[in-house]
């Protein structure tokens, strides 16, 4: 992974100083509450309902082994001795106290780590496909382009004060596991003529309260071009997107309002100019560089198969559960993608104990080269592990209750924190999350119902990403009483799809009946080895409306 | 307000003048866009010093072409989150090639110097209680650049790689 070098790491030790003394300005009263909140939401500090919240940038999700003790180490001492993972890919700590943060950034520093631009209308951390590097099909690694865009990005004096904040996700393949066309910016890595990476350049995809799939915009842009493009990209959007209404102002709003070819006409102009200027025109020497920390790890040469492996999947059916949901195909033969589940049943989505991190860490270091990704869906992947270690690993995760064989699975949701926690939300989320999952917690009837993703938002905000969930569920208030509202055919894959609103929303009380009856319509109409987004394309809204709200 | 400009405080000569108000005579003064693009022809032949103040929906490339006839360019910054003036400043700046003085009016609070030097904004109109000291601290905070900008600071990439 990517190593700070003296440059990067002066940058952010002058950050943690300049933000102590913006800190200790506001304890000491020189400044107000007011004045200090857009110092505070530049580095991910938030005033949540009970408490400042701290927001940790994970970079593309990747963390060393004595990055996870660190966060470990800033959960216990700071913090209530957990912390949240995020749908992107960063961790939030949701008690900590002001005067505590500069020692918090401090100990971040001293492991290249920061808040960095976590928060604020600014370009936010960059997020990626918790894959990179591991999957066969990959065109390059995404990590690299992440890695070059997180340095224009970090305190780019132009695009500090957005419209609004932005999103720019990298996936290195077609098959895209970083929700790229529901940013607002969305990279997918192409072959270039020239042998290069090229990158195709979605532009104006989101959430919120009006979902939008990103248009293509850019099409093959070269490799020394990308940030000459960002660049253009940026600045028609800070001149010209919206600034009078917090909800109109993101991105989307402006493609949408001019279409897709007014955009691209625009950031092409745009993109002339900044080009012949020259000066974003991106150096190999740095291009080579930056791909250097990506390299492959030191694989051993092994075979595909492992005799240690099918021997502990017939003999523990546990860990074949495990193995079937969980891992996903390397490649390097001999080598598989291991998942780790943020999602125990009875568990908080995305939620690790101090004591549960540490472990991770420990196990990243002695079976996947010391390296790990936190993904948007809000679990971890190890993305080397040797196929001969797979059970030791599962063993040693059982014993700290990270062994849920669930990913991707109906009990495995993206869920917000809701009104458990946050200032906007209009209802829980958690406890909803939490209910469903009990109901499905039967294993092989999970398996028996197979991929089906359930995203869990408590405001049309959407950070739970309803939108997108093959079932979405999203909590609204009605005269006080919490109400969710179903969307069904929701996709944030390269089949992006924005779910339909099913019929009037139900009770909390209601909610986990509904979500059975919806799973029966799918079960009774499902054709053979179809997922449950599959049959919905196929047969459509009505069916299940039907007998969702026939007995009402 | 006080005016800091090239980091030192500087009296503010100029005179703001109103869209209706006539013209002090022989008095730098700054005009808005739309009276200086109404009265361009007869502004010309003036002696004393014009500048134009762009508001912060106004762009600057109505002004590219009349840029030799302008001593200054303010930038009106109505909010401190309105952030399109640092686009206006490079575009001034870097690719209109302007020499003159690019001041930032209107809501400019020390953790904003930085970022609008950097763009190419040289004059700041401050609050009154704002020291050099503290001016000096504020924009050398971050002592290091990853983006090449108009001011011409060398960037980390080219520290990296020796050029």
């Amino acid at each position: 992974m990517y190593r700070y070098d003296e440059f990067d790491t002066q940058l952010v030790q002058e950050r943690v100083a300049q933000f102590s003394g913006q800190v200790a300005r506001r304890l000491a009263g020189e400044i107000t509450e007011d004045q200090f909140k857009p110092l505070r939401l530049m580095n991910g500090v938030y005033l949540q309902l009970h408490a400042y919240m701290l927001r940790v940038a994970v970079p593309y999700g990747t963390l060393s082994g004595k990055q996870m003790h660190m966060l470990a180490h800033i959960a216990r001492k700071y913090d209530k001795g957990y912390g949240h993972f995020t749908t992107r890919q960063n961790i939030q700590y949701n008690w900590p106290t002001l005067k505590d943060i500069p020692a918090i950034l401090t100990d971040l520093a001293s492991v290249e780590m920061h808040a960095i631009q976590t928060s604020g209308n600014c370009i936010r951390n960059v997020t990626s496909d918790q894959y990179a590097g591991a999957a066969a099909e990959e065109i390059d690694d995404p990590r690299i382009w992440s890695e070059i865009i997180r340095q224009w990005s970090t305190f780019h004096p132009e695009f500090t004060y957005l419209p609004r904040k932005f999103k720019i996700a990298v996936a290195g393949m077609h098959t895209d596991r970083a929700a790229i066309r529901f940013h607002d910016i969305g990279i997918e890595i192409v072959a270039g003529k020239d042998g290069k990476p090229a990158f195709d350049i979605f532009v104006g995809g989101g959430q919120g309260r009006t979902p939008m799939i990103a248009p293509l915009i850019g099409t093959a842009i070269p490799a020394d071009d990308l940030i000459a493009y960002l660049e253009a990209t940026l600045r028609v959007y800070n001149m010209n997107g919206r600034r009078d209404n917090l909800y109109k102002s993101r991105i989307k709003i402006l493609v949408h309002a001019i279409g897709a070819d007014e955009m691209r006409r625009q950031v092409e102009e745009e993109f002339a100019h900044v080009k012949e200027q020259g000066a974003l025109a991106l150096p190999e020497a740095e291009i080579e560089r930056i791909r250097a920390y990506f390299s492959p790890p030191a694989y051993e040469t092994l075979s595909d198969t492992s005799a240690k492996l099918d021997q502990a999947m017939s003999a523990n059916k546990a860990f074949a559960n495990w193995v079937k949901t969980n891992i996903a195909t390397h490649k390097q033969p001999g080598y598989a993608i291991a998942n780790i589940s943020l999602k125990p049943v009875g568990g908080v989505a995305g939620d690790a104990s101090a004591d549960q991190m540490d472990v991770i860490a420990d196990l990243a270091t002695a079976y996947s080269f010391d390296e790990m990704r936190i993904t948007h869906e809000q679990n971890i992947t190890f993305a080397h592990v040797k196929k001969d270690d797979l059970f030791a690993l599962w063993q040693k995760l059982e014993d700290v209750g990270l062994g849920t064989s669930n990913l991707a699975l109906i009990t495995d949701h993206i869920v917000c924190p809701g009104l458990d926690y946050c200032a906007l939300a209009n209802a829980r989320s958690i406890p909803i999350s939490q209910q469903i999952a009990e109901c499905f917690a039967d294993l092989d009837r999970q398996h028996n119902i197979g991929e089906l993703k359930i995203k869990i938002s408590g405001c049309i905000n959407a950070c739970g990403h309803h939108h997108v969930g093959h079932i979405g569920i999203l909590g609204v208030d009605k005269k006080g009483t919490e109400f969710y509202q179903i969307s069904l055919g929701g996709s944030a894959d390269e089949n992006a799809s924005i779910g339909e609103i099913v019929g009037p929303a139900f009770t909390e009380d209601e909610l986990v009946g509904a979500i059975e009856n919806i799973v029966e319509t799918y079960l009774s109409t499902r054709q053979t080895d179809e997922r449950f987004i599959d049959t919905y394309r196929r047969i459509g809204k009505d069916p299940f409306k039907e007998n969702l709200y026939a007995t009402r | 307000m006080p005016l800091v400009k090239n980091g030192a405080f500087e009296d503010d000569k100029w005179i703001v003048v109103e869209d209706d108000a006539d013209l002090p005579a022989d008095k730098p003064v700054i005009l808005s866009l739309t009276r200086w693009q109404a009265e361009r022809d007869s502004l010309i032949g003036r002696n004393a010093p014009i500048a134009v103040k762009l508001a912060s929906s106004e762009a600057p490339d109505p002004l590219e072409t009349d840029l030799d006839r302008l001593t200054m360019v303010a930038l009106d910054f109505p909010a401190f989150k309105d952030g399109r003036g640092y686009s206006y400043a490079r575009l001034l700046r870097e690719r209109f090639g302007f020499q003159g003085e690019i001041r930032a009016t209107g809501e400019v609070l020390r953790d904003q110097w930085l970022a609008m030097s950097r763009c190419g904004i040289d004059a700041f109109i401050v609050a009154d209680n704002v020291t050099l000291e503290m001016f000096d601290a504020a924009i050398s905070e971050l002592s290091l650049v990853y983006q090449p900008t108009g001011d011409g600071r060398k960037t980390i990439l080219q520290m990296r790689h020796g050029n």
